[in-house]
């Protein structure tokens, strides 16, 4: 009876007062302290990078800069033309995000709420599909969009990402509906409210967290994308904002403070995203491994 | 239930047991029009973009074709002549070195990363926004971050005097690493989340009997993340066959195809050579392989009665 109690106690403190766990929580400090230098240094270096003058980063690359030169961003947003490949990024993100949050909604809802006949052979179809190699529908794509006059559009950019990011998107927001109780939509019907009703005025509403979460993942995989945009837009006129600044580092500049100045301009935008809705883009993102690289 | 209404409906006339069967059936189809009507614009872009083209490339790479007159039929000659390539062998094997890396330094990172925070109390969320940052940076900046550091001219590599990009044997290498950087902050923030779904209890006895930090790890983590572990094992291998960002800006393949891979093989002889047969060939070859890493995933699954 008495002995009880101590036993319970003793195995409650154990693991705290444990020599060797106190050791291991140190050392396991450091190491990802060691970690996070890894995944930010380069960041922070970068950064500084582009704050310094030609020749301080040249004698002195790895330190604070003496006299931060705000200057180059100026220059660099002239020079890369970030200005214009800005605003191309924002056309073919929002149209990306739009047409990817209706096409993915249409069918996540039939998936989920329509009792889609055969929707368990069209999810291993779109899990099939999306591990597709790119490049192996790259080449017919690219000689299928010339003869539509959809090469070098910015409509015919934002049509592929759809056609790339959709079926991910869809895939998430369908478990994220499976998790609506449907009893909200039955007491709707009873109150006499019509199908389409239903959709706008419970579904939708209830499904708006999954919704901004594709569109987040969505948003970041069309700004960072390279493959489809360096092949498919060619005008300098129409580039976004990776290819402008890809375009740029591999002119004919060989300042490196601007390459930086002109990478965090491109970079900041979803950095400011992303520590403003962290949580919900690592939860998308995480969702399922099928991120991207 | 069942048996209670079963004689009535046994007793009604055929005919209208018929017809309200039709009437049933005849909803039931309506419903499922409605839904596949819903699936069309998915269906439709999804045609388009990637399943016609793909059945495009399985046609041309049978052909001879420069991507813009009409393609001749060549039957099996693009993969005769892919396997005594000597470019093909050697993006191949670029490719293979690739996937034993991805398979061993990010996932080590990414497993040691997150059963370190979930052994912590404080700063946990710190780390994970911090590890993740590098991923959503886009690959041409990460690239450029890291041409900067390692350029011959003004970072590391004058101090060091080496030229990391331009170097037969650490070119490879240092695209890797460069792509891996980007990369692993994904896997600690995966793996945590499956970390998290183990319950705690586990630990706990595991401790009492004398189990300390490693062989937890051994016999508890990896064990119950083992569906993720096996999933994000079999994506790495899969985009390891496919990379291209890194390798197309940071060497373009060079210097003299030490870092050439497929993809970048693949798009040379597309946009460059003008040879789209060819190149969709080795876009089937590419398609093949991950098709087979999926079969003997899909296998093992069964086998092993995974949910994931």
């Amino acid at each position: 009876m008495t002995t009880s109690p101590t036993w319970a106690r003793a195995a409650g403190r154990a693991p705290a007062r444990h020599p060797v766990t106190g050791r291991v929580s140190s050392l396991t400090y450091v190491l990802l302290c060691a970690l996070l230098l890894f995944a930010l240094g380069p960041l922070v270096l970068f950064v500084f990078s582009a704050l310094k003058t030609q020749s301080e980063l040249a004698t002195s690359p790895l330190s604070f800069p003496s006299t931060l030169r705000w200057s180059n961003f100026a220059t660099a947003w002239e020079q890369a033309n970030m200005g214009a490949g800005l605003l191309n990024s924002v056309i073919i993100v929002a149209g990306t995000v739009a047409g990817v949050c209706v096409i993915s909604g249409c069918a996540a809802y039939a998936m989920a709420r329509l009792d889609l006949p055969g929707s368990g052979t069209f999810i291993t179809y779109l899990l099939v599909t999306s591990s597709l190699p790119t490049q192996m529908f790259l080449v017919p794509l690219f000689y299928l969009w010339t003869t539509l006059h959809l090469y070098d559009s910015l409509f015919g950019l934002v049509v592929i990402y759809w056609g790339l990011f959709s079926p991910f998107a869809t895939l998430l927001l369908r478990s994220f509906m499976m998790t609506i109780p449907r009893e909200f939509e039955e007491a709707a019907r009873m109150d006499g409210a019509g199908e389409l009703q239903v959709l706008f005025k419970v579904v939708l509403p209830n499904a708006l967290p999954g919704f901004l979460t594709i569109a987040l993942v969505t948003a970041l995989s069309a700004y960072n994308e390279f493959l489809f945009a360096v092949t498919f837009i060619q005008d300098s006129f129409l580039l976004p904002v990776s290819t402008t600044f890809f375009t740029f580092q591999q002119g004919f500049t060989q300042d490196y403070t601007l390459i930086g100045a002109a990478g965090v301009i491109m970079m900041l935008p979803m950095l400011l995203l992303f520590l403003a809705l962290q949580r919900r883009f690592i939860e998308g993102v995480s969702a399922s491994g099928l991120g991207g690289v | 239930m069942s048996t209670a209404t079963a004689p009535p409906v046994a007793a009604r006339p055929a005919a209208a047991h018929a017809r309200r069967g039709r009437r049933r059936s005849g909803l039931a189809r309506r419903r499922a029009v409605i839904a596949w009507a819903f699936m069309l614009p998915l269906i439709g872009v999804n045609a388009l973009v990637v399943l016609g083209p793909s059945l495009f490339a399985v046609y041309y790479s049978f052909t001879d074709w420069n991507g813009i007159g009409g393609a001749q039929w060549v039957g099996l000659a693009n993969y005769a002549e892919l396997f005594g390539d000597a470019d093909f062998r050697n993006a191949l094997w670029h490719n293979v070195l690739w996937t034993i890396f991805f398979l061993v330094v990010p996932m080590v990172m990414g497993l040691f990363g997150a059963y370190a925070l979930t052994r912590i109390r404080r700063f946990r969320l710190v780390f994970r926004v911090a590890y993740f940052l590098p991923y959503i940076v886009a690959s041409v900046v990460t690239a450029a971050i890291w041409e900067n550091l390692l350029s011959p001219d003004v970072g590391v590599g004058r101090i060091l005097q080496v030229n990391f990009l331009g170097s037969q044997t650490l070119a490879l290498p240092t695209v890797a690493f460069v792509n891996n950087w980007a990369w692993w902050g994904f896997l600690v923030v995966v793996f945590l989340a499956a970390m998290q779904g183990v319950s705690p209890n586990l630990y706990e006895a595991a401790a009492l009997d004398g189990a300390g930090p490693f062989r937890q790890f051994w016999s508890i983590t990896l064990p119950s993340i083992q569906p993720t572990f096996m999933f994000l094992g079999l994506m790495t291998i899969i985009w390891s066959f496919l990379s291209f960002d890194y390798v197309y800006i940071l060497t373009q393949g060079g210097p003299a195809g030490a870092t050439d891979v497929l993809s970048t093989l693949l798009y040379r002889e597309a946009f460059a050579s003008l040879r789209a047969g060819y190149a969709s060939a080795v876009g089937i070859v590419m398609a093949l392989i991950s098709g087979l890493v999926v079969a003997a995933y899909l296998v093992i699954r069964k086998r092993k009665d995974w949910a994931v």
